[in-house]
């Protein structure tokens, strides 16, 4: 049942749902986007894992050398726009975030729930 | 996991940066060099200043709360992960060359982009060129992000200036 050559995923899976339940179970709006972070990070390492080939090296041609083994460079050009929408992404939300203590002045979800209902 | 534990926003998100470089270091292992640059230099080092900035104009102290719905959020977690890892169960080993993800496409990329493009990167020829409508369709997204940030922090500021504004006008008036 254990399988060596499977480790790699299951990290990507336990980092994956740390940051769900950071971002289930935080109220915080800072903790929240901190947890889209981690999960965001792991979904990138599951496709860079995904893209490494036994024996290989990095896909930059090495001259002279017909017979190098290089690496999958598709996941990593998909995982390079990846990172930086999901920078873009978190701009957006941190933006938000800021809006939000203008008005209510807090950043906890709870306390504006209250707020709301408090109208 | 200390991320999850700590009410202090500011060492979670220095952590965060931490574990971004970790990662970018693991890339590298991995033979993803362009994405661990890029990793280095926009998670840990663009992400890391946005968060300070949002600390710096919020709030730094996370409040300590019981939370209801902790149980019920680590049971789906749970759950999910459970499903997850059994889904990975018939997945291609660590490093096997004979994985599909690396026939089809990937074997004409490495074999002919070479010598179609004369770049020696072929993750640079591959984003820049076959899948360049892709990176154009990045740049929107970044471009409607921007917009979308200066929107929701540009409107607030230009409604209080116009506040302002009225307010010393009624003053005028009333002098």
């Amino acid at each position: 049942m254990i399988e060596p050559g499977l480790y790699n995923y299951w990290l990507c899976v336990i980092l994956m749902m740390t940051g769900l339940y950071v971002v289930m179970a935080k109220g915080n709006l800072v903790k929240k986007v901190i947890g889209l972070n981690l999960f965001q990070v792991s979904v990138i390492m599951l496709y860079v894992t995904m893209g490494k080939v036994e024996g290989g090296t990095a896909p930059i041609v090495v001259e002279g050398a017909p017979d190098t083994i290089y690496s999958n460079p598709l996941p990593h050009v998909l995982m390079l726009t990846a990172i930086v929408v999901g920078v873009a992404t978190t701009a957006l939300a941190l933006s938000f975030v800021v809006r939000i203590h203008e008005d209510y002045g807090t950043i906890e979800e709870g306390d504006i729930a209250a707020m709301e209902e408090g109208r | 996991m200390a991320i999850i534990r700590l009410h202090d926003l500011f060492a979670a998100v220095m952590l965060l940066g931490i574990f971004s470089l970790l990662s970018a270091a693991l890339f590298t292992l991995m033979d993803a060099v362009d994405v661990a640059f890029t990793e280095a230099a926009v998670g840990a080092g663009i992400s890391t200043i946005l968060l300070l900035g949002t600390l710096a104009l919020t709030e730094s102290e996370e409040k300590p709360e019981h939370n209801r719905r902790a149980p019920l959020a680590l049971l789906v977690v749970l759950l999910t992960g459970a499903v997850l890892i059994y889904g990975t169960l018939d997945m291609p080993h660590y490093g096997d060359p004979a994985a599909p993800i690396h026939h089809y496409l990937a074997d004409r990329f490495i074999e002919s982009s070479p010598q179609e493009l004369q770049i020696p990167n072929m993750v640079t020829s591959v984003l820049a060129s076959y899948r360049g409508y892709d990176t154009w369709g990045e740049t929107t997204v970044i471009f409607t992000a921007a917009i979308g940030v200066a929107l929701g922090l540009g409107a607030r500021r230009r409604s209080r200036r116009q506040l302002q504004e009225e307010e010393r006008e009624n003053k005028g008036g009333r002098a």
